[in-house]
């Protein structure tokens, strides 16, 4: 069986299992039955994707099913770019069903997850394998609709119903931008196959509307700013694991189909078009980690995260545009790499928080950090794991995050030898965002893991919590595991993302097992290299030293006496320090211009003794000044068509005539 | 041949197209009946003349239905409707009947003007029959959107259906099957507003439209 048929055949038994969970999913035993099979089958596929990544990597294998538009069939094929995201999909569903199985027992309405979690993964995987406009569109289709019964899992708690309706309403949108996109590029003689696409020459206007199109259709899926709305509503609404797939490895398929389109099939592109992508994802990477930063509960938190993550990656993108449209090959191949890499890594590390928050979540009851704190002591591994996932996700070495984003700023480097002006002068300062929001992590992380984890529980819930349960351990560090091993051999990710990059920019990026002692030299060994392992024993040698020192001459010197309280005479767990106060020197400096974040301090009048109110509005300008204006016009032209509704039958008949009247007088009238 | 060929069938087109302008100003019901009998029987004269022409002999077939089911059934059908519904009283048009012999010229005029146009360089005879058809289509849609009565708008809308027939056999080559599709789905429509007209009557005491949008509170 060729890859493509065993990647198809994956699929199939994803939906079987899909029909499987919808017959059982009121049994006791559904739960294991389900996670198990998704389990085993998105190890297999992501074996299969693999070994096809890794042994032959410039091979295609293709296949054609007899469904689909009836003189086209449905097109699936298995390259290099497929490959890599099968694998990322797979890991990701095979990570998310380990942990669904333990996580899984706790939900309340197994049968609204259940048949849809498999048929979500089979979705995923269909979109990456799709090799024709029309299987893709379907897929793409199916995919979000799934995921949008997902998100309505949990339909009767507060918001999660208003989360669905804006998802659906984006996804939509996000389909018929897809939709337009596919028919301008299959041009006038409807050539929907990927092939016949890509053979086709583009006329640089069309090309343009395309990459304007795909803004809007795949950025609404990932997230670019100003479509990234519906993100932070759906994303925590859903069940944990859910949550984990939607935001790790979702946002990805969208990235698939944004290089799918604009680097393999379009072609030749302007240099303004890659100034466009890169300012969008500055401005989605900055907007995305301020609202973070403010965001007090936990899953929404993570889901604005992703939106900074997906903003990186498109300035990535763009970078590897413009170096490619540039003719400089090894730097475009630089951005590309550090852009596919924090695909990997995004898609590793978010999992890993997003279950994380979902342990939490399980162990307390609550997603508001301002009622968590002191879980480092109820909860050590999940808190040891949630930690790795933090300091991965804030870049810090000798993780992986570290290491892709180094990429990025490394390309960044290299925009001095641009020819065009205008990107000369806009790269440097799109890199000032990026460095703007690569502080921003760290603070943001640092707030979450400090308030959620450290400290003293802020209510009963969090007093009371336990250690979850084996399963979404082992994911958690399974999950973590990956996270250093990338952090520490980067060469080995980077040499497996040549092929990709051979094939969508043109070049590729010297051989980094070459290197000597594990470090990884993307350009030349003068300019910048990295050792992740020199790093990270130094990091453990130094840290045992320096707590070994700590241990052997200090601890015998401990003096026991009462803790420092901040003043307050009575010490409670409410006067601790909160999340809000963490993030109040952030909020007042940007968040004020940027957020429109306003707090006004209400004091009683003298001689009343009760207490004085500090209140804080956060707005999301793009929501009141672009979304509101466009549901207010629809809904008062809407109201407006209203009575169309409500005509007589014969007016109907004149509206008809009237109409096929005017029609055929400009037929004859038309010169 | 070719030249009395061409000129029997324009003249039996022309016909269908004239006996919808006296469609168009008959305020009776019985008269209008007969009148849409009448242009049946023509429809099925053009017909068997194209089958006849074009050597088609399935063609009679159709000539045949149109025959029976609307030169006989239909109005038959409806005439005892109209008698068992006691409405013998005139046709009320919505526009005047002068405003609305003007429109129909016009609208003949745009199908001429049109289909004269679009069809440069086809037969001349299918030129003529599609013209003349596309007339009968706009008169029979004028005719329902000027009535305000039901039966009447029935009336139209079969009539409307008549052109399609003959637009249908003006074009050579259409297969039997459309023909008899179009046939009974006339026949299905005739049932189905057939029945609606006695419930309407049931609920409201009378077949005027009018009356279904004063009961869903609406004002004509």
């Amino acid at each position: 069986m060729s890859g493509a048929a065993i990647e198809m055949s994956a699929v199939l038994a994803l939906l079987g299992v899909a029909v499987l969970a919808l017959v059982l999913s009121r049994r006791e035993q559904a739960t294991a039955i389900v996670y198990g099979a998704t389990l085993v089958i998105s190890v297999i596929a992501l074996g299969n994707a693999a070994m096809r990544l890794i042994g032959d990597p410039a091979g295609v294998s293709d296949l054609v099913l007899p469904f689909g538009l009836p003189w086209l069939g449905a097109h699936f094929h298995l390259d290099a770019l497929a490959g890599f995201f099968l694998v990322v999909i797979n890991l990701g569903g095979a990570i998310a069903s380990l942990y669904a199985l333990g996580y899984g027992r706790h939900e309340s309405a197994p049968h609204r997850v259940l048949p849809f979690f498999p048929a979500f993964l089979a979705g995923m995987n269909m979109v990456v394998m799709a090799a024709d406009a029309f299987s893709f569109l379907f897929s793409w289709e199916f995919m979000s609709l799934v995921s949008w019964a997902l998100v309505m899992s949990h339909h009767r708690e507060a918001d999660n119903a208003r989360a669905g309706y804006v998802y659906l309403v984006m996804a939509s949108l996000g389909t018929l931008a897809l939709l337009l996109a596919f028919g301008l590029l299959a041009g006038p003689q409807g050539a929907y196959g990927f092939a016949a696409i890509k053979a086709g020459t583009h006329d640089p206007a069309i090309s343009a509307l395309v990459l304007a199109l795909m803004l809007l259709g795949a950025g609404s899926k990932a997230g670019l700013v100003p479509l990234h709305v519906w993100l932070p509503l759906a994303h925590p609404a859903a069940p944990s694991h859910v949550s984990a797939l939607m935001s790790g490895v979702m946002t990805k398929v969208a990235v698939y189909a944004f290089i799918r389109v604009v680097f393999d099939l379009i072609g030749q592109t302007s240099w303004w078009m890659s100034a466009v992508i890169l300012l969008l994802g500055g401005i989605t990477a900055v907007l995305g980690i301020l609202q973070a930063m403010l965001e007090k509960d936990l899953k929404r938190l993570l889901a604005y995260s992703t939106i900074e993550n997906i903003g990186i990656i498109f300035v990535g993108l763009g970078l590897a545009l413009a170096f490619r449209g540039s003719g400089m090959g090894v730097a475009a191949a630089l951005a590309f790499t550090g852009a596919l890499f924090h695909v990997v890594n995004h898609s590793l590390f978010k999992s890993l928080l997003f279950m994380g928050a979902g342990a939490v979540l399980t162990a307390t009851g609550e997603r508001d950090m301002e009622k968590l704190g002191g879980l480092i002591h109820r909860m050590p591994q999940t808190s040891l794991a949630f930690l790795a996932g933090c300091l991965a996700i804030s870049a810090l070495p000798p993780l992986n995050g570290f290491v892709s984003e180094w990429l990025a700023f490394q390309a960044v480097l290299q925009s001095p030898q641009l020819p065009d002006w205008g990107l000369k002068i806009l790269v440097p300062a799109i890199g000032g965002l990026m460095a703007l929001t690569a502080a921003l992590v760290a603070a943001t992380f640092v707030k979450t893991l400090g308030i959620a984890f450290l400290g003293r529980p802020r209510s009963e819930a969090a007093e009371r919590a336990k250690e979850v349960d084996m399963f979404s351990l082992t994911a958690l560090f399974l999950l973590a595991g990956l996270c250093l091993i990338g952090g520490i051999l980067p060469g080995l990710v980077i040499d497996a993302l040549q092929p990709l990059s051979q094939a969508l920019v043109g070049s590729r990026l010297p051989l980094q097992s070459a290197e000597p002692w594990l470090s990884i030299a993307p350009i030349a060994e003068t300019r910048s290299s990295y050792d992740g392992m020199l790093v990270f024993v130094f990091i453990a040698v130094s840290a045992a030293a320096a707590a070994y020192l700590i241990h052997r001459l200090a601890s015998r010197a401990v003096r026991r006496g009462p803790a420092w309280g901040c003043g307050f005479p009575e010490y409670s767990p409410v006067a601790q320090y909160s999340g809000a106060s963490f993030a109040q020197p952030i909020r007042r400096i940007f968040a004020t211009l940027v957020l429109g974040a306003s707090e006004t301090v209400t004091m009683p009048p003298p001689g009343d003794t009760a207490p004085a109110r500090l209140t804080v509005v956060v707005v999301d300008p793009i929501w009141t000044k672009l979304y509101l204006p466009v549901t207010g016009a629809i809904g008062w032209t809407a109201e407006r068509l209203n009575r169309l509704q409500f005509l007589t039958i014969r007016q109907y008949l004149s509206l008809v005539f009237g109409a096929l009247i005017t029609l055929l007088l400009v037929l004859a009238l038309w010169p | 041949m070719n030249g009395l060929s061409f000129d029997v069938a324009h003249l039996l087109a022309g016909g269908l197209v004239l006996i919808s302008f006296m469609m168009l100003y008959q305020d009776r019901l019985y008269s209008l009946l007969n009148i849409f009998a009448m242009q049946a029987v023509v429809l099925a004269l053009a017909v068997a003349w194209q089958a006849f022409v074009q050597d088609a002999p399935h063609l009679y077939v159709t000539a045949l239905i149109a025959l029976v089911l609307k030169a006989i059934i239909i109005p038959v059908a409806l005439h005892r409707t109209i008698e068992r519904l006691g409405i013998h009283r005139e046709v009320e048009t919505v526009v005047g009947i002068g405003l609305t012999m003007l429109a129909g010229i016009g609208l003949v005029a745009l199908s001429l003007l049109l289909m004269l146009r679009v069809t440069i360089g086809v037969d001349a005879l299918a030129r003529e029959d599609l013209s003349f058809a596309l007339c009968v289509v706009l008169l029979g849609l004028l005719m329902m959107v000027t009535r305000r009565n039901a039966v009447s708008q029935i009336v139209g809308f079969m009539s409307l259906e008549n052109g399609l027939v003959l637009a249908a056999t003006g074009a050579k080559g259409m297969p039997l099957v459309v023909e008899i599709s179009v046939a009974f789905s006339v026949l299905v429509a005739f049932i189905v507003i057939g029945v609606f007209l006695f419930r309407i009557r049931e609920r409201f005491d009378t077949v005027d439209v009018g009356a279904l949008h004063r009961s869903r509170g609406d004002s004509e």
